[in-house]
């Protein structure tokens, strides 16, 4: 499919649709996967492309996700350029080999669409599946849209393999809010995605058997430090690379991508700082109280790690309350990650703006835009008193309602 | 007129409700699918050997086979994809005197829980497993496992599998497993005195179950219905041991046998734990 770049088509795609044509478009040497609920349609697509030969790509139906996780670092150390999908379990399984993919800097791909962790089991959307990840050293971007989504891939690609990056990239967009919705999307041309995700070739690799080399050997106390610092180095090298990689695709295809989205933020008094979909309720709001004239804005961050800490505190410093709102819990009793990383980039601000942070959503819940509104009436008043109610609180959620055990959601 | 013993010993339905949790049906199978006549054999099996539902723990894992232990009224874990056995050892290991039950499928003990299901059967545990084998991922959207037989469809083999399956009988008895044993669906009474003579085993029993799931094997095989696939694989497919014995290897050709298929006798693992403790303690005592 090779659209003319001045006529541009639209297509109605499900997220997972859409990251699978991307993955397409890509053409990847290798895609080991095992197939988990919501991200298997990805599997499911790709794997259909393959059978029609529409790619070039050696598929692994794979018995495990540690074992798609080890396939795709075996192939990315042997020079391939490498995807994979899943989603929480999935992710959670891969764990042991995350580390070993960032920390032997192999640029594989993969897409997560989030799901909650288990216990108790729940195949809806929360993001504590990549944020148990994000001490992974692995670069994380979260997708708002099915659009961000399919243009991720291609900049995902391009970050990973950046001479100064050498790193995995993990592709985020809610589980089945957005691997499952419908959306328009305008895709770029085969011949654009190949143009712009360019040949990849390996500086080290083990099938270039005239220099051999060796992958993942022991280094004790001396050495491993090393390597550590490096890989430090690199991932803070992502955030430029994240914006160069980011200003070419704009250049290219039209779409603008940063570090962050911010929305209305210019001169807004508060705001709201939220991960993927739910920024797009939260607009909503945003639109509702600035037509009411409230000074409201929202900051969505699309590069989590790393943490593009002095940007964001940038963005944020003209701010008088802040509210972070978290889809996990990080289970440190001290609120969610996006708040902890968030209130500790501001630390550094002078006349700080307050902050508070909410937890949202777990498991799927729904959060609406009277949610963002509710948000939205604390941070005014918070700004009328000067003073923070509560630091940390559940919303979306009354503790007092009553649990029902053997309802539809059980 | 005074009704035959027979005919009024057929009248008395068996009390399923019994057994299973209030609220919780109907069940997610869906329609044509076996696991719902697997689960009423097990309970009728657990029925007779006469378990208390206090004293059963049923442990699963992951896929349409572990939805199972949602239903059921005892002590339940629905645990990861692939870890139930891990998960049983554990529950069995410090509570021997719960009667055990694991719930399992072809791609949750033969995948991702290969090496545990390996583990459990090496040693010996008083654990009873059910491998639903519907020869698919059928919770995923019917991606071939370990069991799909060779040449045969799924969504990630349009062409054809290439890959071989497992036989995971051949498997459990190579492990260590002391009772193994293979039914279907289809034959549900045969089923049910197999599944109890599983229970009654002292070690680990392993009984495969062939099952249909005809929305996703079935319609990319060419059944026509979820009859036309129980008849053809599970009725037709199969051939009782007895049966076999009469028979040579050309005439049994690809039918996969149906009964007992292996039976052995091995000290049980909880039991070799105690006796090292007994032991250990007495020859301290001793000194």
């Amino acid at each position: 499919m090779a659209i003319a770049r001045n006529k541009r088509e639209q297509m109605g795609l499900t997220g997972n649709s859409a990251v699978a044509m991307a993955m397409k478009q890509v053409n990847p040497d290798v895609f080991p996967a095992y197939p988990i609920t919501p991200s298997t349609t990805v599997v499911e697509e790709f794997s259909s492309y393959v059978a029609d030969g529409a790619v070039d790509t050696e598929f692994i139906a794979v018995e495990s996700e540690h074992s798609a996780m080890s396939a795709c670092v075996g192939a990315a150390a042997a020079g391939a350029r490498v995807m994979t999908a899943t989603s929480s379990q999935g992710l959670a399984l891969m764990w042991e080999v995350l580390y070993i993919a960032s920390g032997l800097r192999l640029p594989i791909v993969l897409c997560d669409g989030n799901r909650a962790l288990s216990s108790p089991i729940n195949i809806h959307c929360d993001h504590s599946d990549t944020m148990g990840a994000r001490d992974s050293g692995w670069i994380h971007l979260y997708s708002e849209t099915v659009q961000e989504a399919y243009d991720n891939i291609f900049q995902a690609v391009r970050i990973a393999e950046h001479p100064d990056v050498m790193l995995p990239v993990m592709v985020c967009l809610d589980g089945f809010i957005t691997t499952h919705a419908i959306e328009n999307v305008t895709p770029i041309g085969d011949e654009e995605a190949q143009e712009f995700v360019g040949e990849y070739k390996a500086k080290n690799s083990l099938l270039d058997t005239d220099n051999p080399v060796t992958v993942g050997a022991m280094a004790l106390q001396e050495p491993y430090m090393v390597f550590k610092y490096q890989q430090s180095e690199a991932i803070k090298k992502a955030k430029d690379v994240v914006i160069e990689v980011g200003k070419e695709f704009e250049e290219k295809f039209g779409r603008e991508y940063g570090l962050f989205e911010s929305y209305r933020l210019e001169d807004a008094e508060v705001a709201v700082v939220i991960l993927s979909s739910a920024a797009g309720t939260t607009k909503v709001a945003v639109d509702e109280l600035r037509a009411r004239g409230k000074k409201v804005g929202l900051l969505r961050p699309r590069l989590f790690r790393p943490l593009p800490h002095a940007e964001i505190a940038e963005a944020l410093k003209g701010l008088k309350v802040v509210a972070c709102l978290d889809r996990t819990d990080s289970m440190s009793g001290f609120g969610g990650p996006l708040f902890n990383d968030v209130r500790s980039v501001l630390y550094e601000v002078e006349n700080r703006p307050l902050i508070f942070g909410r937890i949202f959503g777990l498991g799927g819940r729904d959060y609406q835009v009277k949610d963002a509104l509710a948000v939205f009436e604390e941070l005014l008043s918070t700004l009328e008193t000067g003073k923070v109610d509560e630091l940390i609180k559940y919303i979306t959620f009354d503790p007092e309602a009553p649990l029902s055990v053997d309802g539809s959601g059980c | 007129m005074a009704v035959p013993a027979a005919k009024q010993r057929l009248s008395v339905p068996f009390d399923y409700d019994k057994y299973l949790r209030p609220g919780k049906l109907p069940h997610i199978w869906c329609p044509g699918c076996g696991h719902g006549i697997v689960l009423k054999s097990l309970l009728r099996a657990i029925d007779k050997i006469g378990w208390e539902k206090d004293n059963l723990c049923m442990v699963s894992g992951i896929g349409c086979s572990s939805r199972t232990t949602g239903y059921v009224d005892c002590n339940t874990v629905h645990s990861l994809h692939g870890r139930a056995f891990a998960f049983a050892t554990g529950i069995k290991f410090s509570k021997p005197e719960l009667n055990t039950i694991v719930i399992s499928g072809d791609g949750d003990a033969m995948a991702i829980g290969g090496n545990h299901f390996i583990h459990l059967c090496r040693r010996n545990i008083d654990i009873t497993v059910l491998v639903y084998s519907n020869a698919i991922y059928g919770m995923t959207g019917g991606q071939y496992s370990p069991t799909t037989p060779a040449g045969s469809y799924a969504t990630t083999s349009r062409y054809g599998n290439i890959e071989p399956p497992f036989d995971p009988c051949e498997m459990a008895k190579a492990a260590g497993a002391t009772f193994v044993a293979r039914s279907t669906a289809y034959h549900t009474k045969e089923l049910e005195k197999i599944l109890l003579q599983a229970l009654e085993h002292k070690g680990t029993s392993v009984v495969d179950i062939i099952d249909s799931c005809p929305i996703y094997y079935g319609r990319m095989n060419k059944f026509k219905s979820a009859s036309h696939m129980m008849n053809g694989l599970e009725k037709d497919g199969t051939i009782t041991v007895a049966q076999a014995a009469k028979l040579t290897p050309e005439e049994i050709g690809g039918r996969q046998l149906r009964g007992i298929l292996h039976q052995a006798e091995r000290p049980e693992y909880c039991e070799n734990y105690d006796n090292i403790i007994v032991k250990q303690a007495t020859a301290t005592k001793g000194a």
